[in-house]
């Protein structure tokens, strides 16, 4: 028996607590954008009620690091599994927030349909925001570091969608000052998948300090 | 470019036909803390004795290799092993103060190397007692017996017996392994302020202890100096893998 088999028992938990609050934040984004094109106003509420068991879990998990780091003084790669954990359950949680945004958002949309075209890009940014999330993931529970990086880059088409958004809707509401007020919240929902994205780019740069120990600033 | 105080060069070490060092290569800055880590058996006390000649007192001992201090080797034929002690000093794992009151513990050493003076010895026994932040605790006291003090005063007694004769190197062989958290903490505090005096080199099983006070730790194991650096990358980062087990706490 390993010296040390009891503490690995308590890191391996830690992974799968986080892949468990992980799949909760990949759900929340996923119903929040759907609810958001179907202008779901119900489905928007599920959502930021469901945001409730995600912060309970995040302070739960955050709790057990804390634990592990005060009781068995990790160091070297046991210190990085735990900082790491910290630093991917901050991410996930400030997504699950945005995932919130964007439901507010869409309560805010109801009663009117929506007129203008970035609809299109939005369900883009967010199945790359939702690729992300699952590649960082996956490259986390793998110690998968030529992952990280590629899931990285998606960071990149991302931003270019958010820009095109951005300038589409500056024009729109140019044209028909109608739609200020509806251009602007989708203004920010593309914002927030923007956000996500960069959150993600976190979790991947978390890896790979998990792996190699150096810091790499990817976004 | 840091001043290199003590260099190592192509040691090895053998007890009759087992060699317990094998071609160890290593710089101790001065006015630093070298911590060298590894399990039992792995040789770091050994090594730590070859640092001020102390495996001479063995039968069957055999050195090979350089240990330069301020660059003349200490193995060289004309080298004064009295004198060398003196420069380079040792504390041991459990506290060894001599049978006699706290002020001849320290006054020892000086009268040895000649010092008779009652007012230089004075001050010599309280520089050292404040040097090893044991004065506060002793001075209405110096003239009763060092058994009589805990195990932690009597570390720290013996830590001020060795700054009295002045050395310029202070070994430590697992210093605090004896001793209470409260009285460990005192002399993790206490090796930080010598530092600024003395270069200073640890063996400690404590693998916190060795993080927390160190600037340069050394892995060893059976006989070979696997990995050493800076600190904060050993603990962070080692870049050997037998490092990393061991200081993970999952070697063997």
């Amino acid at each position: 028996m390993s010296p040390r088999s009891s503490f690995d028992k308590a890191l391996a938990e830690l992974q799968q607590d986080i892949l468990r609050m992980a799949s909760l934040v990949e759900q929340a984004i996923y119903d929040s954008v759907q609810s958001l094109v179907k202008l779901d106003v119900a489905g928007a509420a599920q959502v930021i009620m469901g945001d409730e068991m995600i912060d309970e879990l995040y302070l739960e998990i955050e709790d057990k690091c804390v634990k592990l780091i005060a009781t068995q003084q990790p160091i070297a790669r046991d210190l990085r599994v735990a900082i790491t954990g910290i630093k991917i359950l901050l991410s996930l949680e400030r997504m699950a927030d945005h995932a919130v945004d964007i439901a507010r958002a869409t309560m805010c949309l109801s009663g009117q349909p929506l007129t203008v075209k970035p609809l299109e890009y939005i369900p883009q940014m967010a199945r790359l925001a939702q690729q992300m999330v699952k590649d960082g993931l996956d490259a986390y529970v793998h110690g998968d570091v030529e992952k990280a990086r590629e899931m990285c880059a998606l960071d990149d088409e991302v931003d270019f969608l958010f820009a095109k958004t951005f300038r589409e809707l500056i024009n729109i509401m140019m044209e028909n000052s109608k739609v200020v007020m509806q251009s602007t919240y989708l203004l920010y929902v593309s914002r927030y998948l923007e956000r996500i994205a960069d959150h993600a780019t976190n979790i991947g740069e978390a890896v790979i300090y998990l792996v190699t120990g150096e810091r790499r600033e990817l976004n | 470019m840091e001043e290199i105080k003590i260099l190592v060069e192509n040691l090895n070490l053998y007890y009759k036909d087992f060699q317990a060092l094998k071609n160890i290569n290593l710089k101790v800055p001065a006015n630093r803390i070298t911590a060298l880590i590894g399990p039992s058996g792995c040789g770091k006390s050994t090594f730590l004795r070859t640092l001020n000649r102390m495996n001479d007192l063995f039968e069957g001992v055999r050195v090979e290799g350089k240990v330069l201090l301020d660059g003349e080797n200490i193995y060289a034929p004309d080298v004064d092993v009295v004198d060398l002690r003196k420069r380079v000093g040792m504390v041991f794992q459990r506290p060894n103060p001599f049978p006699m009151s706290v002020y001849d513990n320290v006054a020892y050493g000086p009268r040895i190397h000649g010092v008779r003076n009652k007012r230089q010895l004075d001050e010599i026994v309280e520089m050292s007692l404040r040097g090893a932040a044991l004065w506060d605790e002793v001075q209405d006291r110096l003239f009763k017996s060092a058994l009589g003090l805990s195990g932690g005063q009597q570390q720290r007694l013996c830590i001020a017996r060795l700054m009295a004769v002045e050395p310029e190197v202070v070994l430590m062989d697992e210093p605090s392994s004896a001793l209470d958290p409260i009285s460990t903490l005192k002399i993790e505090e206490l090796i930080q302020v010598l530092k600024q005096d003395y270069t200073i080199i640890i063996v400690t099983h404590n693998m916190q202890q060795a993080a927390r006070v160190s600037d340069i730790t050394a892995y060893f194991l059976n006989g070979e100096l696997v990995e050493w650096g800076i600190t904060d990358d050993i603990f962070t980062r080692p870049q050997n893998r037998r490092t990393e087990d061991y200081i993970t706490g999952r070697f063997g």
